[in-house]
């Protein structure tokens, strides 16, 4: 898109409630002028089939993500600390699904 | 020999189907995806209520019609539309524009008709009241930001208008027909929308800084089977398949 169009056209992240689903779940992204609009769009691309009991909308723009680059930084010190998955304890039966 | 609510019924399909058949004329044609998407939503609530709509007409007739019969094979003079949804679908100001004077007629006509005294209608109304609601929101929202956005957005706007506004009288309009109907709990009296639909107009037009035209001389005969040229072409696409393959199904 060009640069006039990413103005008055911004991106959206969208995020839908299903009926199943607990939380709001990340699905997509579009373009539309402001909220109320981007609302509507995404409830017309993203809600075709029943998929949503919710729509939550945010300006992409919005959104502080981490960098790739960091990935080793960030995330593999965590690889060597097995002992943070609960796999070690003996779930009793009555319990159930967890 | 029509009935009167044979009349009555398909008028009111023949609205959903036209406005259906210009809105899916966008299809693949929308200014950015997601209002492709939402056009097509649009257009398939409308053909979706005209199905219904049909289905009662042929019903309410007796003479063994289906909704695919009715809505392919008849000619330009048998259809009750307002002349309103058969004008050529125009540019984006123009079709979201349409659409919005017809959602806002709409919306608190299916209000009222699901408490018909005809079950079947007052079904139907019932589940076509909240696909007009979003139409109106939807067109409402547009009518604003197209209005009150760029030079060219407002004066296509404005021009869109122009156009459109002479046909709106036709949807107030009132005949023998329609008058027993609702005498007898059947039919919406469009004098009860008037009002509504009058506040709805100001306010988003107010918000739209866009000037109400004075009511002066309007469009008639859609409802009576006099209708434009457009509508022809307009069947032409749309009943090609039956006409030219009688009977095809797939």
């Amino acid at each position: 898109m060009s640069e006039m169009t990413e103005k008055t056209m911004p991106l959206w992240e969208v995020f839908i409630r299903s009926r199943t689903g607990l939380s709001h779940r990340h699905c997509g992204s579009l373009h539309a002028p402001d909220a109320e609009m981007a609302l509507q769009a995404a409830r017309d691309v993203y809600t075709r089939r029943g998929e949503g009991l919710s729509i939550w909308v945010v300006p992409s723009s919005a959104i502080t993500a981490s960098d790739p680059q960091d990935k080793d930084a960030l995330f593999e010190p965590t690889a060597s600390k097995i002992y943070r998955h609960p796999t070690f304890y003996e779930v009793p039966e009555e319990v159930g699904h967890m | 020999m029509e009935t009167p609510l044979f009349t009555y019924t398909l008028r009111l399909a023949d609205n959903a189907l036209v406005l259906g058949h210009r809105l899916s004329e966008w299809c693949g044609h929308g200014p950015m995806l997601e209002e492709d998407l939402a056009l097509a939503n649009m257009a398939l609530d409308l053909i979706g209520q005209a199905r219904n709509l049909y289905s009662h007409a042929g019903a309410i007739e007796g003479q063994g019609r289906s909704e695919d019969d009715l809505a392919y094979l008849r000619d330009c003079p048998d259809w009750r539309n307002i002349l309103l949804v058969e004008r050529p679908r125009g540019d984006f100001a123009f079709t979201i524009l349409r659409q919005f004077l017809y959602a806002a007629f709409m919306h608190p006509y299916f209000e009222r008709l699901s408490a018909s005294k005809d079950e079947t209608l007052a079904a139907i109304a019932a589940k076509s009241v909240k696909e007009m609601a979003y139409h109106l929101r939807h067109a409402g929202e547009w009518v604003i930001r197209l209005g009150d956005g760029t030079e060219e957005s407002a004066a296509r706007l404005k021009e869109a208008l122009e156009d459109l506004w002479p046909f709106t009288g036709e949807m107030f309009e009132v005949d023998g027909v329609e008058r027993a109907l609702i005498d007898a709990g059947i039919a919406v009296d469009p004098a009860a929308i008037r009002p509504v639909w009058d506040a709805t107009i100001d306010h988003v037009f107010g918000e739209a800084l866009l000037a109400r035209p004075r009511d002066g001389w309007m469009q008639t005969g859609g409802r009576r089977g006099e209708h434009s040229e457009h509508l022809g072409h307009l069947l032409a696409d749309l009943q090609f398949m039956q006409r030219t393959y009688p009977g095809a199904t797939w």
